[in-house]
């Protein structure tokens, strides 16, 4: 197999979608230290709103969390760009290899854990990963995560939410309010109620792992602060204003809090995101109701 | 006036703490899940990778009361105090 030379032009354009990934964050992060106001202490605050929009309903506030959710998706949308740049069958790069990997994985997931029915689903179910994962992800450049605002996970689970109901619909609207009333009768209040709690627990299971990640790893730095200038606030001149306890001791907590728990938290969303739609689905009813059809198509 | 907004700091906090109780549940269930999980990969090791995720998933779901208490916590800790002060104030001034 021989090199893949580059020409000028193919450089050119990579360039390009790689100063389109990074310019969003460095937007981001621009905006976030234009809107912060100077504080001496370590704060725990929601997302700040940047502006208003004055709309005819109502005011409309535009806040660091939705502006920071518009800035991954557009840093993931020119990554996508990216790793698709140059495909070929006869001599593939680098990121080809990674790109198919990725593709391959997904992929098998969605087909193993939905069946055959909905192998469609790859595109969506990859997309909602990995728009979580680079959501939660976005703190180790100081950003704050879109994920650990309610607003933003509650509208990924209201999606969610419609395309069960979607699926629960195909095979009519008798057969979807029939299925209140199952196993018992009298059981259908207690259905109607774990009917709108699915929405409501998955993201609230979301934005409390980011949330509590967050709010513990506050809590430590601000309680190691006080820490070290209890113990080396002694020290003669600029030494005793270091806060020698803080060096490395957050790093490694937010090693578990931001990479492994976002990360576990989009495979986990997206998991459950599967699981819902293919168990809420009447597979065999809809099969049975497609066959129906075709006998009375063909007796006509 | 002092007093009143004492006690709702107060109480405010002492809700808080005892909503954190609820995590004792998901904690004795995760361990549970994580131990069962160990059993099985030390009986069948070769299906190690479909129990990770099988167990990852459940302890997910298990933590969910969990997270429903810290929520709560949160928001007393976070909201309720500044609401219930404005409350208490409104109708101070309305009293005279």
């Amino acid at each position: 197999m021989k090199k893949r030379k580059y020409s000028a032009k193919f450089k050119a354009v990579d360039a390009f979608l790689i100063a389109c990934m990074i310019l969003p964050i460095l937007f981001g992060i621009m905006l976030y230290v234009m809107f912060t106001p100077e504080s001496s202490g370590i704060e725990i605050s929601g997302a700040r709103i940047y502006f208003t929009l004055n709309t005819p309903v109502q005011p409309l506030p535009i806040t660091e969390s939705q502006v920071n959710s518009w800035i991954v998706i557009i840093s993931v949308f020119f990554l996508c760009l990216y790793l698709t740049h140059g495909l070929s069958a006869t001599n593939p790069t680098k990121r080809q290899h990674i790109v198919e990997w990725a593709l391959e994985q997904t992929k098998k997931l969605v087909s193993d854990n939905m069946g055959e029915f909905f192998d469609e689903f790859a595109p969506f179910v990859a997309a909602i990963m990995m728009l979580s994962a680079f959501s939660s992800l976005i703190t180790l450049v100081g950003l704050y995560p879109p994920t650990s605002d309610l607003n933003v996970v509650g509208g990924w689970a209201l999606l969610v939410f419609v395309l069960i109901t979607y699926y629960k619909f195909k095979c009519g609207a008798v057969h979807y309010l029939k299925s209140f009333a199952e196993p018992v009768a009298f059981l259908t209040p207690l259905n109607v109620i774990s009917e709108f709690a699915t929405p409501v627990s998955m993201a609230f299971r979301h934005y409390g792992n980011i949330l509590s990640g967050s709010v513990i790893s506050v809590l430590v730095a601000a309680s190691l602060q006080e820490l070290s200038k209890i113990i080396f606030g002694k020290l003669p001149g600029f030494l005793g204003s270091i806060p020698f306890l803080q060096i490395g001791l957050p790093a490694v907590l937010s090693i578990y809090f931001d990479v492994f728990s976002g990360l576990l938290q989009a495979f986990i969303f997206a998991m459950l995101t599967m699981l819902y739609i293919s168990s809420g689905f009447p597979e065999e009813d809809y099969k049975a109701k497609l066959l129906k059809k075709s006998a009375v198509k063909a007796n006509t | 006036m002092e007093l009143a907004i004492g006690i709702i700091l107060g109480c405010c906090a002492l809700g808080a703490g005892m909503a954190m109780i609820a995590g004792i549940g998901p904690g004795i269930g995760e361990g549970n899940a994580v131990a069962k999980a160990c059993e099985a990969i030390g009986r069948q090791p070769e299906s190690r990778s479909a129990v990770t995720t099988t167990m990852l998933m459940g302890c997910a779901v298990a933590e969910t009361t969990g997270l429903y208490a810290l929520v709560i916590a949160i928001l007393l800790i976070f909201l309720a105090p500044g609401r219930l002060v404005n409350i208490l104030v409104e109708t101070m001034n309305t009293l005279g």
